[in-house]
């Protein structure tokens, strides 16, 4: 695979060992790591079965996928929210009249700036001394969908200034009026480009709502602590971290494995834009969480155009 | 609205000193784990970067606050002792973000061009004079905006250290030991949520200073 790495030459007889007695060396340090990490947990009693009674009943089993529905739950409907508010915000922010995109572009910056956990906790404990009283699960949405949607926003604005100028031009030249110019030109190939990073980011957005503890919403964390504290069930702390755990990565793993495959049918179906795919030469082996973490920091890679 | 702010004046210190620590301390561990995690990452050695790679997808898909959670009530079960919870914040976060770090690292070392390096050996340049004069200034360069946006993450990601462990003083867990003072929860939020955009602006406007100085021509 990396027969051309930037950082080392094609490994002789003399690296081949090397490589081959570190290789040796991490599989002993990870297993020992691993190792004594499940002596200490044998040791404690974690795995004695009275810890682990608790998942052969089928009431806590309704328990755990009641949160998971949840979880879902709040997932889809942010999803969804932020997509919309992304769209509304982007395409605000790249308006032509200043009294529109300035307002946009300071709702999306202070959105960005506050962490979504204050923002949850503004929105459940300060809003009832405003006398508005929210659900856990509309503070959790609503915050979510906020923080997400700004960030999505960005990534949508990205999208579009990296297509070159001529794409917007042609638009007008066949008499197409703004809209049109935005609707069938600019955002499809935008949203073809960004498909991964949105996707990168709809799995923070899924994360995110593991936070919904602090409002006591009751998402699988959530439910993960009650058992876990559950003196009848012998505080199986431990044993519902793992399950809970378990189920949160692969959910979360599922939807990352979602976004390689779309970048991987992008980068190869014919159809990709040929402006988008001169972009993405340029940077090669830049994973779509990498361009994420740049866009959700405020600082925007491929923004070749300059600003409207 | 500012009564909430003087009247409490040793906490907010407190929780914005909580805050900075739990932001220094664990963006210095995340950096130097990071750097170990990103290195095995682009390795020759298979094992080195399967590990590396695991590691990372493991962890990247995680909710911190999941990752909290383990530190705060798994952690020292195993560990069988009781643990300061400021450094369980800090470990947590630590190796939260140095997945992050590690995955800019690699794609920062992914930005320079294989013609450079080839380049550097054709003309005779030793294994570590190809590194320190002809890879890393170009990758360091490319990384420095990224690390940047991850530092402000982890920033905005202290807040969460107070989900599970509301002893941990800072700026996440000042709303409930204000509330039991009496304070009004929307004043002390505000004040918090604004110091958080402070904080936040003058980092992106400092990663904007380091990128336009810092610009690699290609």
């Amino acid at each position: 695979m990396s027969q051309t790495s930037v950082l080392y030459d094609v490994p002789g007889p003399k690296a081949r060992a090397r490589n081959a007695t570190l290789g040796v060396v991490t599989i002993v340090v990870v297993a020992a790591i691993f190792a004594w990490v499940v002596v200490r947990l044998f040791q404690t009693g974690q795995f004695e079965a009275s810890k682990w009674e608790a998942f052969g009943y089928q009431g806590i089993w309704e328990q755990i996928i009641g949160g998971l529905l949840n979880t879902l739950s709040a997932f889809v409907v942010a999803a969804i929210g932020a997509l919309v508010l992304a769209f509304v915000l982007a395409i605000a922010r790249m308006s032509n009249h200043r009294a529109i995109r300035v307002p946009a572009a300071i709702v999306t910056e202070l959105l960005r700036a506050v962490p979504v956990l204050v923002f949850m906790l503004l929105l459940y404990y300060a809003l009832p001394d405003l006398g508005v009283r929210l659900t856990p699960f509309q503070a959790v949405t609503i915050a979510l969908i906020a923080y997400n949607g700004s960030v999505l926003a960005e990534v949508i604005r990205a999208g579009v200034e990296s297509l070159p100028n001529g794409q917007g031009e042609a638009g007008y030249a066949i008499g197409l009026r703004k809209s049109g110019v935005m609707r069938l030109i600019l955002l499809p190939q935008a949203i073809r480009a960004m498909l991964p990073v949105i996707i990168a980011q709809l799995v923070v957005a899924l994360k995110d709502t593991a936070l919904g503890v602090v409002v006591t919403y009751e998402e699988l964390l959530f439910i993960a602590r009650r058992l876990g504290s559950a003196a009848t069930l012998d505080r199986p702390i431990i044993p519902s971290t793992i399950v809970i755990g378990a189920i949160y990565i692969a959910l979360c793993i599922l939807l990352s494995w979602l976004a390689i495959v779309v970048e991987r049918r992008l980068s190869r179906g014919p159809k990709s834009g040929g402006s988008t795919r001169s972009k993405k030469a340029n940077a090669v082996g830049e994973t779509s969480t990498t361009k994420l973490i740049a866009i959700q920091g405020g600082h925007q890679q491929g923004s070749g155009a300059p600003p409207v | 609205m500012l009564g909430a702010l003087t009247d409490n004046w040793e906490l907010w210190r407190d929780a914005v000193l909580g805050t900075l620590t739990l932001f220094f301390a664990s963006g210095a561990l995340a950096l130097v784990l990071g750097f170990v995690v990103g290195a095995m990452r682009v390795s020759p050695v298979p094992i080195a970067r399967a590990v590396g790679t695991a590691y990372v997808n493991t962890i990247r898909n995680t909710p911190l606050t999941l990752v909290f959670f383990v530190f705060v009530f798994a952690v020292p079960v195993i560990l069988g002792a009781r643990i300061d919870l400021m450094l369980l914040g800090i470990l947590a976060l630590g190796i939260y973000t140095a997945t992050y770090v590690a995955e800019t690292l690699r794609s920062g070392i992914n930005t320079v061009p294989v013609g450079q390096a080839e380049a550097a050996r054709a003309v005779g340049l030793t294994f570590s004079q190809v590194m320190t004069s002809v890879v890393l200034p170009q990758a360091a360069r490319a990384v420095v905006p990224p690390m940047m946006s991850v530092l402000i993450a982890l920033l905005k990601n202290t807040t969460v250290a107070a989900t599970f462990a509301s002893a941990v003083i800072n700026l996440g867990s000042i709303r409930s030991t204000l509330s039991e003072r009496g304070e009004n929860s929307l004043d002390v939020l505000l004040w918090v949520a604004l110091f958080f955009i402070v904080l936040v602006l003058l980092l992106s406007w400092l990663q904007q200073v380091l990128e336009r100085r810092w610009k690699v021509a290609r």
